[in-house]
């Protein structure tokens, strides 16, 4: 059977030739959707406040149930942002360099003395250092405790956890994006989560805090060149039965590591140490 | 310096062993049935095995409030492993007890806590290391062993590297979370003989460290034996 000739135009749209296909494909490259990255990222049109355009080296929106991925230099600042109150996102951090040195969710609660997630407070790594600081947050609502979510959770609760599906999981979101510098699940650690709080009572049970609002923000300060994982996807123990998940704005510009001069840096003297540790490290590396 | 440990006297400031006149009480499975495996495990030292599916594997903290660091691991896929946030989530509730299920990052049941001794068992705290210690007790801990070494030394013999280590299970290791978020290892509820039993539901690779820890109460500061114990309930070939 010969294929029938198509329409030479649908909704006005010709791209019965190449050069025809050519004209349409590059009339669509100014188009704009709610998620996207900005390019270059000084044409953010949601720049912080306070932040020189000029400065930003990555602005995006990250669409619910999406994910997004980055290698960023030593001392850069990254914002996120819980635009409706309902983004949750999924975080995983290596160190560039080395990469099996990685988040450690155990010691990042364990070192501090401190179970939940706040200003100043050290991401670290299993090797005694400071991958990222949490240098602001009005938030308040974070996990890590409960990671993000597996395939086999999803299926349960929503029967599907494929990423191109309706409800994608954490993991397999993760995943995706660990895949893209060349990692596997092999060095998929325990995430840590923001925008969607649970907090542990007497009797060691997880309650569900959840959101603070929309708008709230935390920053994280790079304190050695890092691959940022994110997933933006509901949190484990979110109770709705839907899957709701926000979009998630992210903002990344050139700043400076934490040092001596900063609150944090002298809040405890084991987060002092994970700093002296980290500074040793990269001067001793030349960086 | 010199220490003289079993007949070798030497210069290496290596952890201490327990104290002489330490209450030792070794015990024996928690689960009747067939003994596949009977190990015992010094003072600081790592171990593994693998535990068939169904067999059920006996902990004995020998000495009383001896942390043993352990990771699980697909005897199969090592890539599919034991996930703490899987296993909290799952259950929602932050402490091991009697009936947890112990999964892996897939979800899927690597082991189930089918007995156990002591209140609740810990899954928070972590693993000491060298490089952990020097932000807690200060540099002057550096040369000391720690459990991540032990997980390094007992994974190498299986393949496996720091890629595969994840944040682990402590049996017999007490770690509250206070309302204020307020968290850390505190002193034991654990007694000589005390004992936790996990049966595999599926082939598993159990890697555990003797948690060498002298710095905090998670050994009573008093590094003791372990006693590993595999008993099969199917009956002998």
């Amino acid at each position: 059977m010969t294929a029938s000739p198509r329409a030479a135009s649908v909704d006005g749209r010709d791209t019965a030739s190449v050069l025809a296909a050519r004209e349409d494909a590059r009339a669509q490259g100014d188009r704009v959707s709610d998620w996207m990255p900005y390019l270059p990222a000084s044409s953010s049109p949601h720049v912080p406040d306070g932040v020189d355009p000029a400065t930003l080296t990555w602005a995006e929106t990250v669409a619910p149930g999406g994910y997004t991925h980055k290698v960023v230099a030593r001392g850069t600042r990254i914002r996120l942002d819980d635009v409706t109150g309902d983004a949750c996102a999924h975080v995983v951090l290596f160190n560039a360099l080395e990469p099996w040195e990685r988040l450690n969710v155990a010691d990042t609660q364990k070192i501090p003395w401190q179970a939940y997630l706040g200003p100043g407070h050290p991401l670290l790594s299993g090797d005694g250092r400071v991958l990222a600081t949490v240098v602001t947050d009005t938030s308040g609502h974070h996990d890590a405790f409960c990671g993000t979510t597996s395939d086999a959770w999803n299926v349960r609760k929503h029967g599907d956890a494929a990423p191109q599906g309706p409800s994608p999981s954490g993991r397999a979101l993760l995943t995706l994006a660990a895949a893209k510098h060349g990692l596997g699940p092999r060095d998929l650690p325990p995430s840590v989560s923001f925008f969607q709080g649970v907090r542990v009572e007497d009797d060691g049970s997880l309650r569900w805090l959840g959101s603070a609002g929309a708008g709230t923000s935390v920053e994280l300060v790079a304190e050695m060149p890092l691959v940022v994982l994110v997933a933006d996807v509901p949190h484990p123990l979110d109770p709705r039965t839907d899957y709701v998940v926000g979009p998630l704005r992210v903002h990344a510009w050139r700043s400076r590591p934490s040092g001596p001069d900063d609150d944090h840096f002298e809040t405890s003297p084991e987060r002092t140490r994970a700093y002296l540790n980290t500074i040793d490290y990269l001067e001793a590396r030349g960086l | 310096m010199t220490t003289t440990i079993d007949g070798t006297t030497t210069t290496v400031p290596v952890g201490p062993g327990h104290a002489p006149g330490s209450v030792l009480d070794w015990g024996g499975p928690l689960v009747a049935g067939r003994i596949v495996l009977d190990d015992r495990v010094p003072s600081n030292a790592p171990w593994s095995a693998v535990v068939r599916a169904g067999h059920v594997l006996t902990i004995v903290d020998v000495g009383g409030n001896q942390s043993a660091d352990c990771l699980m691991f697909n005897a199969h896929d090592t890539d599919e492993r034991y996930s703490v946030p899987d296993t909290l989530a799952w259950q929602g509730n932050a402490y091991v007890r009697e009936g947890t299920v112990l999964r892996s990052g897939e979800g899927n049941p690597l082991m189930t806590v089918v007995g156990n001794e002591i209140d609740r068992q810990d899954t928070i705290g972590g693993a000491c290391s060298k490089e952990s210690n020097t932000l807690r007790y200060g540099h002057h801990t550096a040369y000391q062993h720690g459990c991540r070494e032990n997980f390094l030394a007992e994974a190498a013999r299986h393949g496996l590297g720091a890629r595969d280590l994840v944040s682990n299970l402590n049996w017999f290791m007490n770690v509250p979370v206070e309302p204020d978020g307020s968290l850390g290892i505190v002193d034991g509820m654990s007694a000589p003989g005390r004992r936790v039993a996990i049966r595999a539901d599926m082939d598993v690779l159990v890697i555990v460290s003797n948690c060498p820890q002298m710095n905090n109460p998670c050994n009573d500061f008093n590094p003791t034996p372990l006693r590993m114990i595999v008993t099969s309930q199917e009956a002998a070939a």
